[in-house]
């Protein structure tokens, strides 16, 4: 019955490096393991360059030249807005990364764009062009690519240290396992399936799988992102609604409503009628630059007979979570490892509070972030991969997955895994549960989320049912490490507002880790920064 | 949400059943490919960039199923639009190049 009792892989290889997810964190880091002389297989979920939000979307990127002033302003620019939680030696180096990678981006041949002044403009990355890139680019450095292989579970040796993962291709059902020296967790975020652009593939899977595994979150408060999208559409592309007016059914104003800040004003609303938006404050010439900057956005209009500039559309909100919040893997040194051996953590699925601390929503750090810790922990996965010479693949392993695989009860039941992912997204997706959190609130919410696990826990699942419920326990655990830690933060910082302590709150300026599966533990962790940007201070340096 | 598969275009290459994200589509012995798990759709209009022959068609709806008339589609020249759009196929070159998000970022500030 269970995947894990298998031992007859239809496909079982041995390699060097083995990323999860193949993203531009995931492609990024595979290109890098295999330019060392790293063996890598990359595994996705879906197709490595179509799947993933960043090929459904595209990205700005936080590409800024090495000029002293423009550094320093883009590392202050956001700094507030994160609740100092950010750590200025991890802005310097994705800063440096990134401008080097979209350099290498160019003469790879992706076709940028040349500005005003016959300069060539390397901020904005068109998703489809860029995927197809990236994925031409690690075929020809030699990685192995699985697509529709979902991991399923982690191995891991004796001595717990990471050793590859298991997974099914979902087309043919094959089982793979793939051993390894080194592990890259390259999943992305947890959206849970709201159908943002591009965002349902992205369920959390690697959080689970490297909590399981042993490993911790960081900033998993601040995972309560979403998205403006045309209400009937998936497009949750939101920098254009800057030019927009947003209005009640009657057409009358909201007051102080926006794209910005004004967006909890929107979703305020939201809850109790219709919200409307129409994009008027974009001049004639400005139109067709958007047309020119991003087509998809278009798309959805287009396709309903709708002109946005001239007429009214209503909008809604759609959950990203941590896609885009800041919340995932802990990262515990600048080789992107986590906290269990064998294993490193790469975009959204590592946290991104390194560098924007407890916020990022909209724009350029999370493509910045995905690009430069995705070299990163390719270059130290095949670094530490060279470190177990030709013992490293005799190793016994054993899979570490639990939820869905084994089940905890003698007695078990079958999971009602779609009963599960809405039960789950009933306590994640309400503005006034996520978005505004209460201490009331949160504390209903994961009494509900600690049921669903035990739930998951105490069920198992036929073997065609095992992607959907990893994916369901996935959220599940997401969403309780989300709550307990924004239970944790009794105070208003960053995208995390809670409406029982609406200040910010200097004595919390840390960081808070959490984990555990069955028991969910939050603990705090101060700041190791030695240029601590205390608030209100900007240092100079 | 997918919509159509087009079976007078469609030239059964299969293309999309491997690309699409969330598998959507299934192989069909000498036929189109069937639209197999449509509420796993996520519109994220990947398939209809990849189809060779602007046989797919994804609505704009994403919660909710709406009935197309191919012809009317076609007349109205939205099948493979997005395509066209962002410069992919034969003859055409990729319109990254024409990408206007700095003369967008210049009016932010
Ligand atoms: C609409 C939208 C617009 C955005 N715009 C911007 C922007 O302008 N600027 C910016 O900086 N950021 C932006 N972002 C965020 C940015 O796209 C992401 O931060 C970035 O793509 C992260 O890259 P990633 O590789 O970590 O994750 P993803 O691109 O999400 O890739 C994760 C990959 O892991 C795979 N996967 C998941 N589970 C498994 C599993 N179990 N086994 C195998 N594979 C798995 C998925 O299929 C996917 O390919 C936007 C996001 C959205 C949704
Ligand atoms: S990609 Fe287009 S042509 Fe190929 S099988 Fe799919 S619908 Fe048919
Ligand atoms: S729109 Fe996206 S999810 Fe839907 S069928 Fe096409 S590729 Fe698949």
């Amino acid at each position: 019955m269970l995947s894990k009792l298998t031992t007859d892989w239809e496909v079982d290889l041995e390699t060097d490096v083995l990323v999860i997810g193949g993203g531009p964190a995931g492609t990024w880091a595979a290109w890098s393991a295999a330019s060392r002389g790293a063996r890598v297989v990359l595994v996705d979920k879906g197709y490595c360059g179509t799947t993933g939000c960043a090929a459904a979307s595209g990205n700005g990127v936080w590409y800024v030249p090495p000029e002293p002033q423009a550094r320093e302003a883009a590392m202050a620019s956001r700094e507030s807005l994160g609740g100092y939680l950010a750590h200025r030696q991890w802005m310097r180096r994705v800063l440096d990364q990134t401008y080097a990678s979209v350099n290498l981006l160019a003469e790879w041949g992706y076709p940028f764009p040349t500005d005003d002044e016959g300069k060539p403009y390397r901020r904005s990355l068109q998703g489809p062009e860029y995927m197809k890139l990236m994925r031409r680019q690690i075929k020809r450095a030699g990685v192995k690519i699985l697509d529709n292989s979902p991991a399923l579970e982690l191995l891991v040796d004796e001595a717990g240290v990471v050793a590859g993962a298991t997974g099914v291709n979902r087309q043919t059902n094959n089982q793979w396992r793939v051993c390894s020296l080194a592990v890259v967790i390259a999943t992305g975020g947890c959206a849970f399936l709201s159908k943002a652009l591009g965002c349902n593939v992205l369920t959390g899977d690697g959080y689970l799988m490297a909590a399981e595994a042993g490993a911790e979150m960081s900033g998993m408060e601040f995972s309560n992102a979403y998205g403006i999208s045309p209400a009937f559409s998936s497009v949750t592309k939101t920098l254009f609604y800057n030019w927009a007016t947003f209005t009640y059914e009657d057409g009358t104003p909201i007051p102080g409503a926006g794209s910005q800040r004004g967006r909890s004003l929107i979703a305020k609303t939201l809850l109790e009628q219709p919200v409307y938006a129409i994009i008027d404050k974009a001049a004639e010439e400005m139109r067709s630059s958007m047309r020119l900057a991003q087509p998809n956005f278009f798309l959805p209009f287009d396709r309903a007979g709708i002109d946005p500039f001239t007429q009214r559309f209503p909008v809604t909100l759609r959950l990203e979570g941590t896609v885009r919040g800041t919340g995932g893997i802990r990262i515990i040194d600048e080789t992107c490892a986590t906290s269990v051996k064998g294993l490193y953590a790469a975009g959204d699925a590592a946290t991104r509070e390194l560098i924007c601390g407890g916020f990022t929503g909209g724009g350029s750090h999370n493509a910045a972030w995905a690009i430069s810790s995705g070299y990163w922990s390719g270059e130290s996965a095949a670094e530490f991969a060279k470190t177990w010479g030709s013992k490293g693949n005799q190793r016994q392993v054993q899979g570490v997955g639990e939820a869905a695989f084994q089940p905890r009860s003698e007695h078990p039941h079958t999971l009602a895994t779609d009963e599960v992912i809405q039960a789950v997204q009933a306590e994640v997706f309400p503005y006034d549960r996520n978005l505004f959190r209460t201490e009331q609130g949160l504390s209903d919410s994961l009494g509900r989320l600690d049921y669903l696990w035990q739930e998951v826990r105490d069920s198992q699942v036929e073997n065609k049912q095992l992607i959907r419920a990893r994916e369901a326990a996935a959220m599940v655990a997401t969403a309780r490490w989300m709550y307990n830690s924004a239970l944790e933060r009794k105070e208003t910082r960053g995208m995390h507002k809670h409406q029982d302590y609406p200040q910010q709150d200097t004595n919390q300026q840390h960081h808070l880790i959490s984990g555990g599966l069955d028991h969910v533990w939050v603990k705090s962790q101060p700041i190791e920064n030695t240029e601590k940007t205390l608030v209100g201070v900007i240092s100079n340096s | 949400m997918i919509e159509l598969v087009s079976a007078s275009r469609c030239i059964k290459c299969n293309i999309c059943v491997n690309i699409c994200p969330t598998n959507v589509f299934d192989r069909v012995p000498d036929a189109p490919p069937a639209i197999a798990r449509k509420s796993d759709c996520q519109t994220c209009f990947m398939c209809e960039l990849y189809c060779p022959v602007d046989a797919l068609y994804v609505a704009p709806e994403t919660d909710l199923q709406t009935s197309v008339n191919e012809a009317e589609l076609a007349q109205k020249g939205l099948l493979g639009s997005y395509r066209e759009n962002i410069g992919w196929g034969l003859k055409r070159g990729s319109t990254a190049k024409n990408d206007q998000t700095f003369q967008i970022l210049k009016q932010m500030r």
